[in-house]
């Protein structure tokens, strides 16, 4: 971070050459200051130039990897701290905790659960991503054991928790070629714990009992070549995990202080008595910098709402998802199946067309571009006035494919149907309901 | 390599604003610090939950958020009790959906009479909020501020086509007024300005830059709540120096995830946790972007949302 496009240009080769992809030694340059291009797509800088540059590019909070292969979990990366100023980079992990001395059948149904949560939103997959397995029988085999058939019955990323070095070190070597995160490596055996973590390449995570050991330590583990490290700062009281998140944060982007520069773990499964009140911790953490957060339990009434939350806070505040401006055939739409309209917000679109969807009523749906605004947000700034759905109603080709002349429109934009009906003489406007969730019901009565 | 906690310095303070009348008041605002941030500042007055009460009874509520109220639900008046008595509301909002013109137009006489009767029964301060069409919400408001003159009520949503005639008679009954405006941050100063400039004093404003629900929008809201809180403490803008209002139960309770049976949705889960979780976010969510005033409605999200505010404020 921090480099410019120029200071960046004097280090580059400067033949033009083009085998990076763009005309010009300055154009990468510039790619490259803006966080648009990787260092490796010019094959000719020289190593050592490569790794001053990788160092100064490198995001001030670490890209850390949990586990591998499709369900890789990638946390940190961030650059900023509020959402406002860019993008944040990786939405939590939400994790599954196990103990070792948890029943058989118990771990079997909270496992089958955990990886059958699994939600679609805007065209976005969402589910829980990690189960951590802790020891607390105190017996390794025992440890070992639930390792193993967690790795059969899952193949998310894991969490290995275990403070005894020798029994952490006989399970991860089982998996690891699954690159689990190791937890933890405390103030008294953060040395074998990173050489561990060291020679299985696997993230290790670092627990301190405050900030300040916390720092000791990870500045180290840093010491001893470790890259890949996960931060536990040892508080487990809601305002100590708000604090400490803000301040590792704060540290590794305004201080660059290198201690801190990397994701955390949170354990809102140790804050509370009941799942509400730890979805709430988890909330917290999510809007507040947490990186693995830990859940006694994975059930929907808690994860769902937890994954929106982190959606909402990991969009991007820039550019609103749109889809396509075009006709939606949903079914097997005929000339005479409904005809409604909306606007182009991903969101809008995936929420209408999955109520249509649900109907069973093959229907079109006329997706009209509001440059990615909702439908009241799209009708405030006027890109959805009377005149201009006309001229794309004309446009779409829709009278080709029905017979009838009836167009319905969102519930909320009552107040057009009238201009509506006068820019479309032809057609009758109908006014449908205002949430889509109302679609259902609505369609099974349509008629053309 | 020594470790330094990294504090942000504040030039800038949010307004303490008394709310309520005298014997019953509630003070918001006055924090000196980002939402919780009690390592490099203050927050005097930690966030309140005012309980949803309607002025007719609600047509589209999942079960779930009526059950609480079910023995109530068309006595807004003994609904704002049991709030009160049975569930310790700290402040009322009195809801006149009932009043737009799309759905029961209930008439301005009307909408006042039942107010006042609420607000007669009510000893908390109670803020009155009008169902967002301009043209009906000012004479409904006008006509509430005049029968319910001394109470300080805390009326809005106060627009940019209304503000002149919703300030003037506020400030002639000694109100406090809600400056809504539409998920902007320019906006949402400009409005203070004119209210201002009107000579509604600053004391007597509370700021709502919108609020969307868990999942449709409320991104937006968050990060306008957050810059906004930026510009005030840090870039010391005196026009946003004000406390926020969300008013998130209605945009909540409106959404399918809220309403969908579990055995529809098996994935989804329980209907009725599910719900107050999606409530108890929202407002977790707006709560850490700043929000000093929370709309609520479930007893159980609400109780979800004070012991986290508590354990924030205090540590557990
Ligand atoms: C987030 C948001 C924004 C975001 C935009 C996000 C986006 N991509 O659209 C931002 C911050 C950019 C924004 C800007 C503005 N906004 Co805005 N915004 C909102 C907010 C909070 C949520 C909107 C949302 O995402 N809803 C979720 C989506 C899914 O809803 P939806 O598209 O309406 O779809 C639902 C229904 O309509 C229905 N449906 C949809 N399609 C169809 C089709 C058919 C046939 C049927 C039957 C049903 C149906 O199903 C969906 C779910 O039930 C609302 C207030 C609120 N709480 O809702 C204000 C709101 C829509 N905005 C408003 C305004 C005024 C504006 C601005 C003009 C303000 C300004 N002057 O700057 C600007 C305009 C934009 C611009 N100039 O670029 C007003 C509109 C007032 C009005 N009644 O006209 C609102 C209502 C806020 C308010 N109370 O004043 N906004
Ligand atoms: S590949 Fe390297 S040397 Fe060639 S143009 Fe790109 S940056 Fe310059």
């Amino acid at each position: 971070m921090g480099l410019s496009g120029i200071e960046i240009f004097k280090k580059l080769p400067k033949t033009n050459c083009g085998k990076c992809g763009v005309p010009t030694c300055l154009a990468f340059a510039m790619k490259l200051a803006a966080g648009q291009a990787e260092l490796n797509a010019c094959p000719d800088i020289p190593d050592d130039v490569k790794e001053e540059l990788g160092e100064a590019s490198a995001p001030p909070v670490r890209t850390v990897v949990i586990g591998t292969g499709d369900r890789a979990v990638k946390l940190g990366g961030e650059t900023v701290l509020f959402r406002h100023e860019k993008r944040f980079e990786s939405p939590p992990a939400f994790t599954l905790l196990l103990s070792d001395n948890m029943d058989e059948s118990e771990i079997t149904a909270r496992l089958k659960k955990f990886n059958d949560t699994v939600y679609e939103r805007v065209g976005v997959v969402l589910r829980a991503e990690l189960v951590a397995i802790k020891a607390v029988s105190g017996d390794a085999s025992k440890f070992g054991a639930l390792v193993e058939k967690v790795c059969n019955e899952t193949d998310a990323g894991l969490v290995l928790m275990n403070e005894d070095v020798d029994a952490l070190s006989q399970a991860a070597r089982s998996c690891s070629s699954r690159k689990p995160l190791l937890y933890a490596a405390g103030k008294d055996n953060f040395e074998s714990m990173g050489n561990l973590a060291k020679e299985l390449s696997c993230p290790l995570s670092v627990k301190g009992s405050n900030l300040e050991e916390l720092s000791e330590i990870s500045e180290k583990l840093i010491a001893m070549g470790l890259k890949d490290l996960v931060l536990d700062s040892g508080a487990r009281t809601s305002k100590q995990v708000f604090e400490d998140q803000i301040i590792i944060r704060r540290s590794a982007l305004l201080k660059k202080f290198k201690p801190f520069g990397f994701p955390t773990i949170v354990f809102p499964c140790e804050m509370a008595d009941n799942l509400m009140k730890e979805t709430m911790r988890a909330c917290q953490m999510t809007a507040k910098y947490g990186g693995v957060i830990v859940m006694s339990e994975i059930k929907g009434h808690s994860v769902f709402p937890l994954l929106l939350a982190s959606m909402n806070i990991f969009t991007d505040p820039q550019r609103p998802m749109a889809v396509d401006q075009k006709i939606y055939e949903i079914g097997a739409a005929d000339e005479s199946s409904p005809v409604l309209i909306t606007g182009n917000f991903s969101l809008t679109y995936f929420i209408v067309s999955g109520e249509i969807d649900a109907s069973r009523v093959p229907s079109y749906l006329l997706i009209k571009d509001t440059e990615g605004l909702s439908v009241l947000t799209a009708w405030a700034a006027g890109k959805f006035a009377a005149d201009t759905v006309a001229t794309f109603v004309k446009k779409s080709g829709i009278e080709e494919k029905v017979k009838h002349r009836k167009l319905v429109i969102p519930g909320y934009l009552a107040t057009i149907s009238g201009e509506l009906e006068e820019e479309l003489p032809d057609w009758e406007i109908l006014i449908g309901p205002r949430e889509a969730s109302h679609l259902p019901a609505y369609l099974k009565q349509w008629s053309a | 390599m020594s470790f330094e906690v990294p504090k942000v310095s504040y030039a800038g303070k949010i307004r303490k604003t008394p709310l309520g009348q005298e014997g019953n008041t509630v003070t918001v605002g006055g924090e000196s610090c980002y939402p919780f941030h009690l390592f490099e500042g203050e927050m005097p007055c930690p966030p309140r939950i005012a309980m949803e009460v309607y002025d007719s009874e609600p047509e589209d509520w999942p079960d779930t958020a009526l059950e609480p109220f079910a023995d109530v639900i068309k006595d807004p008046a003994a609904w704002a009790r049991k709030c009160i008595d049975t569930y310790g509301a700290e402040m009322i909002a009195f809801q006149l959906a009932g009043t737009d013109p799309n759905d029961k137009n209930i008439t301005a006489d009307e909408a006042a009479e039942i107010t006042k009767k609420v607000s007669d029964a009510v000893d908390v301060p109670m803020i009155v909020l009008g169902c967002g069409n301009v043209d009906k919400d000012t004479d409904v408001l006008k006509a509430i501020c005049e029968v319910c003159e001394g109470k300080n009520l805390i009326i809005g949503p106060v627009v940019e086509g209304n503000y002149r005639a919703i300030g003037a008679t506020a400030i002639g009954y000694n109100h406090t007024v809600v400056a809504s405006t539409p998920i902007d941050i320019n906006l949402a100063k400009q409005l203070n300005i004119l209210l201002g400039n009107l000579n509604v004093p600053d004391e007597k404003i509370i700021i709502d830059p919108s609020t969307g629900a868990l999942g449709y929008g409320l991104e937006y809201c968050y990060s306008v709540m957050e810059r906004i809180r930026m510009a005030a403490l840090v870039q010391e803008d005196e026009r946003l120096q004000f406390p926020i209002l969300a008013n998130l139960a209605r945009e909540v309770w409106k959404t399918k995830e809220v309403k969908v049976l579990e055995s529809e949705a098996p994935l989804l889960g329980d209907v009725k946790k599910r719900g107050i979780l999606m409530e108890a976010l929202t407002a977790q969510c707006v709560l850490l972007a700043g929000a000093d005033i929370l709309v609520m409605r479930h007893p159980e999200a609400i109780s979800l949302v004070k012991e986290s505010i508590k354990d924030l404020m205090t540590g557990n």
